[in-house]
């Protein structure tokens, strides 16, 4: 009994400051998210009307919202996979025995990730630019004509898409290459030594001693890009017709442009559950995979 | 760094602190806070040694603030009651400010002035510091869009003067686009700039907003004939579907012939001076933006001074806006900034009367029009570019479109309707 008390003191001032700074403003958000807050409300608390689940609702019927929720969802589906499956073969080929420098490599291409994403966004649209840009420079030499990267709906995600993908796989790269030195040399010896393929040793030997490292960098990847707000705020501005333009970006713009804060936290408590649901959803099927 | 603090300069803070204890100074020696935006907060540093030869007693505290945080900080400094006395407040913001119930009311104090004459100032730039029928800003100077052309290209199109009606323009977008090819085009309309469609749907004679600010109107035919016009000139390839984020340098394009016409304001003088090469400054040239018939009105932006309904230092807040506001110290305004004076009299200043380049502003400013004095408008005009652009793309027709806009806006001033009716039945 008097141990257990000690051990709430111990961990007393760590709870109250997650209390306080995370609870607290989450409740708050929550009780926000159930008001019809704005700039009227700012001028006199008389102006605030206590909405239930109207904003939720109005949410539901709203053409942004859906178009927010698809273009970030389009944005998941094929940012993650691209960026776990760049990382992993960067991963492989900066620890393969073969590879000269690997220090230099690995440092190269962990470089984006240190960079701000304002500064290389500019540099991002001069690459991407219809009539200078170096990308369409490159696929006109392949005789494909150029493509309006950012100013045409269809190509404006893929390109936010390639532009984060190049910005961030340097960081599961190096979490993997870690996880790669952990495998022990024996298991790749003892695969060579029974005659197996250079495929078969990588799906049969270092593909599963990765799974747990894949599968956490798979869960924090997406929770990241389900975040999807930098990239195209200094890109696109969530255009061209709302293509680029994400759920956090329209959480920004209800928000702190046009100060609908009830409506802001109903989209941030939206985006939480998706979240919550879409990892619930990743650990149960990798975990399917991992245990046969 | 305490340590190397100089003791006079620790002594004078510590005066400092302890005056501000001691309630406020004697009434020989005030101060007031002034907040300006981002090149005017520099620019009025430079004016205000004169403001204090003439009042010794009263010292001016000028803080800069950045156009991108400026709105934000203006809020969170009215929520946390820590306000400015003066301030620079782009006119769009007014409506929203005033609705706060953050600005002091005007009208007396300008009734009273011997500066400051509303007469003497352009009618739609006054109209925007009036909201339901109180002044609660003085214009500072003022931002309008009008036509900056090449004046070769168009000649080459078989053109001697500026268009003056639509009729007129088409001709001319049509007959530039003949001459330059596929790859050129005659006019620029940036996608993610809304004011090239505010400035045709304000030439129209249906408001943008109807029953007091309560419904969209954008319906009407004059709103539909303005988005029918803006649509002809992508659909008929005058005009290149792009935002100017994908425009490299816009004035290197001009210089390139890569568009004809552009709407702009008036820091772009400064600019396609500076920036185009000597041989093609002759090439260039300003006017006033054409209307349906005749020519049309334009927006009314820019920024006026307000003071702040929780200063307690109104009085030299005021003498400190009426000496901002005479013709002499505006058009030294004008010679360090650029921007131009929203006063009659301040015009008949020589570096403007001699300006060829501004002399289309002058005539432009006589014609424009304030936007609906909503705290919704921002949010209205950003929807209004949103379906535009929809429009442009072919997702909707102009009837569709203006159909859109009327629901999407007519949501966003639900919460209006509600407060303007409770204030009704309230005695």
């Amino acid at each position: 009994m008097r141990a257990s008390h000690f051990g709430w003191l111990f961990a007393a001032p760590a709870l109250v400051i997650i209390g306080v700074f995370f609870f607290l403003p989450v409740l708050g958000a929550l009780a926000l998210s159930l008001t019809d807050f704005d700039l009227y409300a700012l001028a006199d608390l008389r102006n605030l009307r206590f909405v239930g689940l109207d904003n939720y609702w109005q949410l539901m019927h709203s053409r942004e919202f859906w178009g927010a929720l698809g273009n970030t969802c389009y944005f998941v589906a094929l940012g993650v996979p691209l960026s776990v499956l760049a990382s992993l073969l960067t991963a492989l080929l900066v620890s393969s025995r073969l590879t000269r420098w690997p220090a230099l490599f690995r440092t190269a291409l962990f470089a984006p990730v240190v960079t701000t994403v304002v500064a290389v966004a500019l540099v991002w649209r001069y690459l991407l630019h219809t009539r200078y840009g170096l990308l369409n420079w490159a696929l006109g030499a392949l005789g494909v004509h150029p493509l309006d990267w950012l100013g045409d709906p269809h190509w404006a995600m893929p390109a936010i898409v390639l532009f984060a993908v190049w910005k961030n796989f340097g960081y599961n790269m190096i979490i993997l290459i870690a996880a790669l030195q952990a495998v022990p040399e024996e298991l790749h010896e003892a695969a060579r030594l029974d005659g197996a393929s250079f495929w078969q040793e990588f799906v049969r030997v270092t593909l599963p001693a990765l799974r747990p490292t894949l599968l956490l960098v798979a869960i924090l990847t997406a929770a990241g890009y389900f975040q999807l707000f930098a990239e195209p705020f200094v890109m696109t501005q969530g255009g061209p017709l709302q293509s680029t333009m994400s759920v956090v970006y329209l959480m920004y713009d209800q928000a702190f442009k046009w100060w609908n804060l009830g409506t802001a936290s109903a989209v941030a408590f939206l985006l939480f559950l998706i979240v919550l649901v879409v990892t619930a959803l990743e650990m149960r099927f990798l975990r399917r995979i991992e245990a046969p | 760094m305490p340590a190397s603090c100089p003791p006079r300069q620790f002594l004078a803070l510590l005066l400092a602190l302890s005056g501000a204890g001691c309630g406020s100074a004697s009434p020989s020696h005030r101060s007031i806070t002034v907040w300006a935006v981002g090149r005017e907060g520099e620019v009025i540093a430079q004016l205000l040694p004169e403001f204090t030869r003439l009042h010794p007693n009263i010292e001016v505290r000028v803080q800069q603030l950045p156009w991108s945080t400026a709105h934000q900080k203006l809020l969170t400094a009215f929520a946390a009651d820590a306000t400015p006395d003066l301030c620079q407040l782009g006119n769009s913001w007014i409506p929203e400010f005033a609705a706060l119930k953050a600005l002091e009311p005007l009208d007396e104090r300008a009734a009273r002035s011997a500066v400051v004459q509303p007469a003497d100032y352009f009618q739609g730039i006054w109209d925007t510091s009036v909201v339901d029928g109180h002044l609660y800003g003085v214009p500072w100077y003022v931002d309008t869009r009008l036509l900056f052309y090449r004046r070769d290209l168009l000649r080459r199109a078989g053109f001697a003067e500026p268009p003056r009606t639509w009729a007129e323009w088409s001709r001319m977008l049509a007959a530039i686009k003949r001459q330059v090819g596929p790859e050129r085009y005659s006019v620029l309309l940036p996608l993610n700039e809304f004011e090239p469609l505010l400035v045709l749907a304000l030439q129209q004679p249906d408001p943008l907003l109807r029953d007091g600010g309560r419904f969209g109107n954008f319906e009407s035919s004059g709103f539909e004939r303005a988005l029918r016009f803006y649509r002809e000139a992508f659909v008929r390839g005058w005009a290149p579907p792009v935002a100017d984020t994908q425009i490299s340098n816009v004035w290197d394009e001009f210089g390139h012939g890569y568009y004809s016409f552009y709407i702009s304001g008036p820091w772009n003088i400064e600019e396609f001076k500076r920036r185009l090469p000597p041989g093609e400054q002759g090439t260039w040239m300003t006017a006033p933006m054409p209307g349906p018939d005749g020519l049309g009105a334009s927006l009314a932006g820019g920024s006026a001074l307000v003071v702040f309904r929780r200063s307690r230092h109104k009085d030299d807040a005021w003498l400190l806006l009426e000496f901002l506001s005479t013709p002499a110290v505006q058009a030294r305004f004008y010679d360090l900034s650029g921007d131009l004076p929203p006063r009659r009299s301040s015009w008949t200043a020589p570096q403007l009367a001699d300006n060829v380049y501004a002399r289309a502003f002058r005539e432009q400013l006589e014609r424009v029009r304030a936007t609906p004095r909503v705290p919704e408008l921002e949010r209205i005009v950003t929807e209004m570019r949103l379906v535009a652009e929809r429009v442009v793309h072919g997702d909707l027709s102009v009837e569709e479109g203006a159909g859109e806009l009327d629901r999407t806006v007519d949501a966003i001033l639900a919460k209006r309707r509600w407060m303007l009716a409770r204030a009704a039945a309230a005695p």
